[in-house]
């Protein structure tokens, strides 16, 4: 009796033991993000499917705010207590931790083949040299809209401008709904919902972008100010005292169903599958004349990369290659509707409303936001200045003309493109 | 020809060691260290010192110079409002609540001082609610007493956007100045007031020529808080209206300024360097303040104090 109780003891404690070592020899990842609302994505879905094919490897999501996520991980950094793996913001922000060598050099990663150059060009030196962050989505620009509202008024999908201010007018007329949700008290729903959703099919997507980083084109051409005009129309479509209203005001309005048109980013996906009550629908920023190729911001917009202070990089490595898999991909896609795989290899959604808009991709050429890439490097910032004379011009407290030259100007004083 | 010698008095070395050391550490070495960043620009990732060369962008520099004078321009004008609303509001309502006819005063005391603690996230948010075009109670209470034509989105227009947000502030800070008048009104002796009403001064007049000059040194005092606290602050523009200061830059005071040069904003990357030059504009400014306030304006109150 004595005996065996003591064997069983030892067996325990041996047990116990080895288990100890066990954990010990266990790398555990510690990741850096922003995106706290994902938190549950992670925990129970992501970081289990991983461990559970490489045990050894135990993986700790550790998000704060969006707001403070910058300062927060450059502090980090700073003191080396940042975590093994860190969530890249797209373009400048990431490129200078890269360039100050906080970023370790992922081009050689095995599973960077799966994504395309333009999928991997916001995690990329400017001479194409060397990828640091290995790309996990981007989000899509287009209109989602009441289908409940459409149906009832009658109205068909518009596919031209014509059509669209059609449709607006027909609701407006109908007086039971606010043609379109949008409010310019935060300015950058202006910006990236506004100006940065229709613009592409006036500058022609990549092909204006680039022209305009080269030098070639000017924020003050037709194809530049054209977008601003249009926003200039949308104001008597907007909700009463829209200046202070502001982006969840909005997000409200529309689930609530007050409203039949919302300018949105792909990411209101499954926050409004949540919350409306109604059935609901999309369609790409209209185009000139009913047959022109479609363009729309296919933004990307979330990355990871390794810190190159980590001490577990062979590890983290591990990890970044499974982030690259096609696994991943459909996994992260389906949790997280709105948010696009970036992946060469197509990802099969479930959710209805991601599935319009990832079509869009099928039919229309793809661009990222124009004022992203090197061009909100200086002072003036074009990007917040956009986000300013956007509203400008929604207000009406400038013309479009006014706004582009403002912007022009402010990008002249420091960006000498490359002749 | 030996005088007698004083023993070193080393106790109050010993004894102001401790607020010298801790002042010293939290004060003195910031700012210090603030005046000295704004010496220096980084050079590929190296701090050089650069002389006044970040004072020279901030108002050389057209892309600063508009945002620093807006700035500054909104701030005065911040000031100014408080200035006008806050301090009289403050009076009355002292002179209202030292009436010994007043009943509930202690509650009413109390009611007005509240937003006062108040954190400014709270006040930010709520009048943001209030004012909401969508679901604020003020165009429904403006409706109720058929005034409704009246509201506009007031936090969303260049024109009101500064004002409606100086006077939620001074609805939050009122309670300050009306602590400090109504404690500077019951410390006035009673000889003094009986005197007056010997010589026939009574009711308003009273007010005007006895307690009003009697209490100036307090408003002076409330006059110099407020100045510097205008001047510093951010908490309340960042809440209602962001770090961008809608819209069209018409909310900026130089906190906000600050905040974006020194932090960076969404695409922009902070600039310590110029940062600290801003701070140390804003350290002037106050400084410039507070010493015409302490050599002009009360070095001639101090005649009326008892």
């Amino acid at each position: 009796m004595t005996k065996r109780l003591l064997t069983a003891l030892l067996g325990g404690v041996s047990l116990l033991g080895t288990a100890g070592i066990a954990l010990a020899a266990d790398a555990t990842l510690t990741i850096e993000s922003w995106r706290n609302d994902d938190l549950s994505i992670w925990q129970e879905k992501l970081i289990p499917a991983f461990e559970a094919k490489n045990p050894g490897i135990k993986i700790t999501f550790a998000p704060s705010a969006p707001t403070e996520y910058d300062a927060a991980l450059g502090a980090k950094l700073q003191a080396g207590s940042a975590g093994d793996l860190i969530t890249c913001r797209p373009f400048d922000k990431s490129l200078e931790l890269y360039n100050k060598g906080n970023l370790a050099d992922l081009t050689t990663l095995s599973g960077m083949e799966n994504f395309s150059d333009t999928a991997k060009a916001a995690w990329t030196t400017d001479d194409g040299k060397a990828t640091f962050c290995v790309p996990m989505a981007s989000v899509l620009h287009g209109f989602i809209y009441n289908k409940d509202a459409f149906d009832q008024l009658g109205i068909k999908v518009p596919e031209t401008r014509d059509e669209f201010f059609a449709a607006l007018d027909k609701i407006k007329a109908d007086g039971t709904y606010i043609p379109m949700a949008m409010g310019t008290k935060d300015l950058w729903e202006a910006a990236t919902m506004g100006y940065q959703n229709i613009g592409p099919n006036y500058w022609k997507g990549e092909e204006g972008r680039v022209a305009l980083i080269k030098g070639e084109q000017k924020l003050t051409d037709p194809d530049w100010v054209a977008p601003f005009e249009e926003l200039a129309k949308w104001k008597p479509y907007l909700g009463d005292g829209f200046e202070a209203q502001t982006y969840p005001d909005s997000q409200n309005l529309f689930t609530l169903g007050r409203a039949a048109i919302y300018p949105a980013g792909s990411w209101e996906i499954s926050v409004f599958n949540a919350q409306a009550q109604f059935k609901m629908g999309a369609f790409p920023p209209p185009v000139g004349k009913a047959g022109d190729t479609c363009y729309i911001s296919d933004h990307n917009d979330i990355g990871i990369g390794l810190n190159a202070a980590s001490k577990n990089a062979d590890a983290a490595k591990t990890f970044l290659t499974w982030v690259a898999s096609p696994e991943f991909a459909e996994i992260y896609a389906n949790a997280l509707p709105g948010f696009f795989s970036l992946n060469s290899k197509p990802v099969e959604m479930k959710d209805p409303l991601a599935q319009e808009f990832v079509s869009w991709r099928g039919k229309c050429k793809s661009t990222i936001r124009s004022t992203y890439q090197i061009l909100s490097r200086g002072t003036p910032n074009l990007e917040n200045e956009t986000w300013v004379e956007s509203a400008n011009v929604i207000n009406g407290t400038e013309t479009p003309q006014q706004a582009a030259e403002k912007l022009q100007k402010g990008l002249d004083s420091w960006y000498k493109p490359a002749k | 020809m030996t005088a007698p010698k004083r023993a070193i008095r080393w106790h109050i070395g010993v004894f102001l060691a401790p607020a010298v050391l801790i002042y010293t550490a939290i004060m003195i070495l910031p700012l210090v260290g603030t005046l000295q960043l704004a010496l220096f620009k980084a050079v590929e990732n190296v701090q050089t010192f650069v002389g006044l060369d970040n004072f020279r962008t901030l108002f050389g520099d057209p892309n600063w110079s508009t945002g620093f004078w807006n700035a500054l321009r909104n701030n005065v004008w911040f000031f100014v409002i408080h200035m006008l609303v806050q301090n009289p509001i403050g009076v009355m309502l002292a002179a209202l609540l030292s009436s010994p006819k007043l009943r509930f005063s202690a509650f009413y005391r109390t009611a007005i001082f509240v937003p006062t603690v108040l954190s400014f996230v709270i006040v930010g948010f709520a009048w943001k609610l209030i004012l909401s075009p969508l679901w604020g109670v003020a165009p429904n209470l403006l409706d109720l007493v058929g005034l409704k034509f009246l509201f506009s989105p007031w936090l969303g227009k260049e024109s009101s956007a500064l004002i409606a947000l100086s006077l939620v502030s001074v609805w939050q800070f009122v309670g300050i100045p009306m602590m400090l008048i109504y404690a500077a009104l019951l410390s006035i002796p009673d000889e003094v007031i009986e005197a007056a009403e010997c010589d026939g001064v009574t009711g308003m007049a009273q007010f005007w020529k006895i307690k009003l000059p009697l209490i100036l040194p307090a408003i002076g005092i409330i006059s110099i808080l407020t100045f510097v606290g205008n001047f510093n602050a951010f908490d309340l523009i960042y809440t209602a209206q962001g770090a961008l200061a809608g819209p069209n830059y018409s909310t900026d005071i130089l906190g906000t300024f600050l905040y974006r040069a020194f932090f960076g904003f969404q695409l922009q990357v902070g600039d310590p360097n110029m940062g600290a030059a801003i701070a140390t504009m804003m350290f002037l400014i106050i400084l410039v303040g507070v010493c015409f306030y302490l050599f002009l304006v009360q070095t001639r109150l101090r005649r009326y104090q008892f």
